[in-house]
């Protein structure tokens, strides 16, 4: 370390802090650069970094906001499109129970008809299996009597055709 | 002669002062020492006690510049 | 500046880059003489021109990497004035803006090889020190009144500790001008001195040199650090200081 502490040839530099006859200059521009910084930083810099700061925040929760909103679009629209899938399937299924119904209404119909042609045809049939039944019971009495007469005459009888008649048909009614 | 005497002490003190600086050694110590000992223990609310360790290094470090000051002055200023 | 040796023996003066100069000719220091303190306090302003108001002269929403450093420093040190001196402190926040920029500024500066470092005049640290402690106390009793008094009657304490305890606060509050601006000026000081020693040693050592050297730079980068810490300590203490005047009384 250095012996000479007050330094040589008059320079004595001891501590430059404790030399007071400097202090008055030092605290002077110290002063003028403190109000100069003051008024810059609260004039200027400070409400305009706030500023930013601040709207950096407004966009950030604007956007948030709008992001928020579309989400809610999408999930509306997400809704109206199944919605709509969900009516179409309904719709659908309704028309195709219409037509099946149509359809069976038709089958019914036509089914109708034909049991009724059917029905009809069958009670012709009936009648005129009726008439020809009829008729040959007609004969069959007929062909009875002409046979009963014929039998009556042949046994030597007088053959009174009322009386024939009514043993006939008696006969064939038992 | 007398000079030189004075010289002697001025030094002689100015060493002594800077044992000042051992004591803000140690409380430096003490006080970091005692917050990682903390920070270890609750992880969690180390980062929220930074101001407080701060602020207690720079009262314990004062200290110890207080004593380099003196040794300052005694070696330039008397 | 530099180390001189003359003939024989070391000549080492750590304290030769404290001393104030004219910056023209050679004249005494009056009050208004510009000097190395006016230079390096005007490179402080524009520093401070440049850091936080060039760099945002865009207002950009995005930010460029200045504008994001101006952002970041007014984020800290907003923060730290709600955090510590309460939503009350606010109002004060262009002053300590002011004071942290300042100090920051002028200590980072001072590590420029050749600077010089203006926060390591206790003038300077004394005046801010002094500026800091007048304004909470005016603002506390313009504030609170007389109530800011009962700051010094601690009254969680005995009945009997209470003068004892108020006569210790008085003299702490009274102390703190005084530890607020050594501690800064202090810091500064001596870093900057044992940077001057080593270099001393490295211009006498040869090629020895080479571990003075080292050491030097192992110096700077606490330096740095230190250079930051204490423009932190020093706004986080004023915001400590603050709250006693603006804040709610119990602390």
């Amino acid at each position: 370390m250095a012996t000479e502490a007050t330094g040589e040839a008059g320079k004595a530099v001891g501590m430059p802090q404790l030399d007071f006859s400097t202090w008055p200059n030092q605290i002077f521009w110290l002063l003028v650069t403190l109000v100069v910084i003051y008024f810059v930083l609260s004039k200027i810099a400070l409400p305009r970094i706030g500023a930013v700061l601040a709207d950096r925040k407004s966009t950030i929760t604007n956007d948030l906001a709008a992001a928020e909103e579309l989400k809610q679009k999408a999930v509306s629209a997400e809704k109206a499109y199944n919605d709509a899938l969900a009516n179409a399937r309904t719709e659908a299924a309704k028309i195709v129970a219409q037509a099946k119904a149509e359809i069976q209404k038709d089958l019914d119909a036509a089914t109708a008809q034909a049991d009724a042609e059917i029905a009809a045809r069958a009670a012709e049939s009936e009648k005129s299996i009726a008439v020809i039944r009829d008729g040959a019971a007609a004969a069959v009495s007929e062909v009875a009597r002409d046979v009963a007469d014929a039998l009556v005459v042949a046994l030597g009888g007088k053959a009174d055709a009322a009386t024939v008649t009514a043993a006939v048909t008696s006969r064939l009614k038992g | 002669m007398e000079g030189d005497i004075a010289e002697m002490g001025k030094f002689i003190g100015a060493g002594l002062a800077t044992m000042g600086l051992g004591g803000a050694g140690i409380g430096v110590g003490h006080i970091a020492g005692n917050f990682l000992a903390g920070a270890l223990r609750n992880p969690s609310a180390a980062p929220g006690q930074m101001a407080n360790l701060f602020v207690g290094i720079a009262f314990a470090e004062a200290l110890g510049i207080f004593s380099f000051l003196i040794a300052l002055l005694l070696m330039f200023a008397v | 500046m530099a180390t001189e040796e003359h003939g024989s023996g070391l000549q080492i003066h750590p304290m030769d880059q404290f001393v104030v100069k004219p910056l023209f000719g050679d004249g005494p220091i009056e009050w208004y003489t510009p000097t190395n303190v006016t230079l390096w306090m005007g490179i402080a302003i524009l520093a401070m021109v440049a850091l936080l108001v060039l760099s945002t002269r865009r207002r950009a929403i995005v930010p460029s990497r200045g504008q994001s450093v101006a952002e970041m420093l007014y984020g800290f040190i907003h923060k730290m004035v709600e955090d510590v001196a309460g939503h009350e402190g606010l109002k004060f926040f262009p002053y300590i803006m002011t004071l942290f920029m300042f100090v920051f500024l002028s200590n980072i500066l001072g590590l420029i090889p050749m600077s010089f470092t203006t926060t390591s005049h206790i003038a300077v640290t004394a005046v801010l020190a002094l500026l800091v402690f007048l304004t909470v106390t005016i603002v506390g009793f313009y504030r609170k009144g007389v109530g800011f008094l009962s700051m010094f009657w601690v009254s969680s304490a005995p009945l009997a500790l209470r003068p004892i305890l108020a006569v210790i606060e008085l003299i702490s509050y009274f102390v703190r001008p005084l530890s607020h601006s050594i501690r800064l000026g202090g810091n500064l000081m001596a870093g900057h001195a044992v940077i001057k020693v080593f270099a001393g040693f490295a211009g006498a050592m040869g090629v020895a040199s080479v571990v003075p050297i080292a050491a030097i730079v192992a110096i700077y980068g606490l330096e740095l650090l230190v250079a930051s810490v204490q423009a932190y300590v020093f706004t986080i203490l004023t915001c400590v200081y603050l709250r006693d005047a603006v804040g709610d009384a119990h602390h």
